[in-house]
Order: C-alpha cells, then structure tokens, then sequence
C-alpha cells in the first residue's frame, strides 16, 4: 500500500536519514524503532504529508502523497504527540468533530459506545481538561475505534496509559492488522499480532537497517 | 462539505463561549479606546466631528489585531490544528470558516456596539448609519488579511508584535476608504457609494484569495 523510495529528511543542518526504502503492505505492522533523536517522529510526520521530505518518493496505492493530497488523508489515521483533543470541550463533542473533518459517518451511540470501550464511560460530559494526562490520551485514542483508515500512524501511542489500556490499545493495533489495514508505529513496547506480520525498521546515526 | 464547515464554525464558536474573556476583553478594548480620545482632546464638538470616523477605525482594526494572534495558535499548541491539516477537506475551507467564527466573535461585536461608542463624537444620525454599514463590510476583510499574518507568524517567538508588523499596512485601504465613507457622509450632498463599492471589492478578494494564502501559510509554519 505504501511504497517509501530512497527517502531522506533533515532537521535543520541534521541528517537524519537518507536513502531509506521500505514498503508498508496489508496486514502490517510497522515498528520504526531508535534512539531518542534518531529521527522517528520526522519519519512519521513526512508520511503524513506533514513534513516535506528533502529527496525520495512517498507512494500510496502507486501515487504521490503530495498528489493524492486530501484523497490520502481520507485514508490515513495520524496519531501524533500531542493529543489533539480540544480541553474546553467534552470528549463527545471532540470526537464528533474529529468524524466530520474525517467524513466518517458516526453516529452518537456509536461514539458513546467507543468510550464506553476505552473507559471513559460517564466522563463523556466533562470538558477534557478535567480529565487526567491519561484520560485525555484515551479520548483521542477513541478514534482510532470510530476510525475507517486503512493506514494508522501512530507515535508513541502508549506512553501515560496504564495497562489496561496497553492491552486495549495492543487488540486494536491487532484488529486493524488483522482487518487488512496498516500500521507504522514507534513505541518502546513489543506489540503481538494474532494475524498479519511485523516489520522493524531500526533508525540510527550510522544509516538505518530494516529487517523483516 | 458545508456540513464541515458548520461543524469548525460551531466548534470555534462553541470554544469562544466557553471562554468568554477573549471576546469581550477585544471588545471592551475598542470602547476603551474609542472613549479615551474625547477625553484627551477635549469636548469641541467640530474637532471631535473630525476625528471620529478615523479614531473609531483605528480601534478597530487595533481590537482586530488583538485576537488574531490566537486564532491558530490555539489549535495548533493542543494538536488539533495538526488533525487539521490531515483531514480529507481542503484546507482553505477550514480556514474559511475559522475566519468566520473569528469575524463573528470579534468584528460583528464592534458593528452593534460602534453606535454607541461613535455619540461621544457628536456624529450625525446618517454618519452613524454609514460607520455600522462600513464596519461590517470592512471588519470581515481586517479578519481574512489577518488570518494570513495569524498563520505566517504562527510557532514564532515574539510573533505577535511581528503580526501586527505585518498586517496593519494591509489595513491601510480598509481604513482609508473605512473612515472616508463615514467623513464624506457628513457632508451635504456628497456620496458614499464610491466608498462601499471599493469596499466590497476588497472583501470579495480577500473572500477569495485569504483562505488560499492562509492555508499555504499554514502548511509552512507546521513543517
């Protein structure tokens, strides 16, 4: 599904990394691992479109992200570092507005259910800033329930999270695999598949390796 | 895609409720200003007659300013402006109607309160008429130029001051046909309509182009 060719991206005057070529296909993880500063979070964000690569290719399905533009984001899922949740409103209203820029058709039992099953049953009312650090953190990954993406990225999706959410997160991570879709992921933690196959790709000063 | 945009409308103006001291405190700065310049100057009724048109503009395009700088800021500190750019919608149609929601909590308040604020300059009744009828075409345009300024300094230390740098002589036009329109109005026999026209030929450019020049800005200042 998506094809990376001879990438290379800097940060400032850094190198980061060149000549980085790898594929994502269906029914995969991907797991981008590195040192702290290694480069995985530019990684992530350039295949998004968020950032602009300095050579190389992005392909999804055969065609430029840059081309594709909107019509990539509709396939794609991006789970950053910040939250993205707004703190003045509830976890509700920020979940019904991330559907509709997303343009999946989520119905409110359908969102009350997905925080049902992230845990925050009952706290659906409270403006998110009432929430804790992790709270916070399990509204936004609601989305990653209600989302109909092929493609997820997610960075460091579970750092603040206790352990039931690791697990809950891990099953949805395996889930989305499973069901034909991609995921590139950082994280610290192993994750396990029940179906589909793991990718590393290990990012380092000294050139990046990737094994599969 | 309307549907998008009510939703980012609503949101921004759903947000702006629940915080209520940013647009009151813009508002509040505009009378504050406005009421200040008759007591520095004195109670002449001809010289404040004169200098009404031109001091009510400047606080408005000043209060304008105020609350610009957090119109992507905001959304891009808590990572949603991120989400944003990630969304299957172009764009500029999310701007847009931030820009909207940033006209109607900033600049539609000026309009309704301007009547009031403009008595201390002894206008006349036609004059006061013209100032709400020319705030409201030239307020929306103070909102879309500003956004453009609001997403290049956006991330930047100390890009406030560098906003206004930016933004305020793109204001020129506005308050030079802005405070024109309510001048000549208060002279016999003269017409306006030259005025608004030229007005309403700013807004549907800026209409036109600002979301475009906004979202390009945007997408530079998140890289």
């Amino acid at each position: 599904m998506l094809e990376v060719a001879a990438l290379a991206c800097r940060r400032g005057d850094r190198r980061l990394f060149a000549e980085l070529s790898f594929t994502v296909a269906e029914q995969t993880l991907l797991h981008v691992r590195g040192r702290n500063g290694s480069g995985k979070t530019t990684l992530l964000r350039t295949l998004c479109g968020l950032l602009r690569q300095d050579a190389g290719t992005i392909l999804w399905h055969g065609e430029d992200i840059r081309e594709l533009a909107e019509e990539f984001n509709r396939d794609l899922l991006y789970f950053g570092h910040l939250n993205g949740i707004k703190a003045d409103l509830t976890g509700l209203e920020n979940l019904r507005i991330a559907a509709t820029l997303d343009q999946d058709p989520v119905t409110d039992d359908a969102i009350l259910d997905a925080l049902e099953r992230i845990g925050l049953r009952g706290f659906e009312d409270l403006p998110t800033r009432m929430l804790s650090q992790g709270q916070k953190k399990r509204v936004a990954l609601a989305r990653l329930i209600l989302s109909k993406a092929p493609l997820w990225v997610l960075d460091e999706p579970f750092t603040a999270l206790d352990t039931d959410a690791v697990e809950l997160l891990q099953q949805l991570i395996a889930g989305q695999v499973a069901g034909g879709g991609a995921v590139v992921l950082t994280t610290h933690q192993e994750v396990a598949l029940t179906q589909g196959e793991i990718h590393r790709l290990t990012l380092g000063a000294d050139g990046s390796t990737h094994d599969g | 895609m309307l549907k998008v945009f009510a939703c980012v409308l609503g949101r921004d103006i759903t947000l702006a409720m629940r915080r209520r001291t940013d647009v009151l405190t813009t508002l509040f700065f505009f009378i504050i200003v406005v009421s200040l310049f008759p007591l520095g100057v004195g109670s002449e009724r001809e010289l404040l007659r004169e200098l009404g048109p031109g001091v009510v503009w400047v606080a408005a395009l000043l209060a304008s300013m105020l609350a610009l700088e957090r119109l992507f800021a905001a959304d891009f500190d808590d990572g949603t402006l991120e989400q944003m750019l990630l969304t299957a919608q172009p764009l500029s149609l999310l701007v847009l109607a931030k820009v909207v929601a940033h006209w109607l909590l900033t600049g539609l308040p000026l309009v309704i309160i301007a009547p009031l604020v403009a008595m201390q300059y002894h206008l006349t009744e036609t004059a006061i008429w013209v100032m709400m009828a020319s705030l409201a075409v030239g307020t929306p345009i103070l909102s879309l130029l500003g956004a453009i300024g609001a997403a290049l300094t956006l991330g930047l230390r100390g890009g406030g001051i560098l906003l206004s740098l930016l933004i305020l002589p793109l204001y020129i036009p506005v308050l030079v046909y802005g405070s024109g329109a309510v001048s000549v109005s208060m002279i016999e026999l003269a017409d306006t309509q030259p005025y608004f026209y030229l007005l309403g030929a700013f807004l549907l450019v800026a209409l036109i182009f600002a979301p475009l020049a906004s979202a390009a800005a945007l997408r530079i200042s998140t890289e």
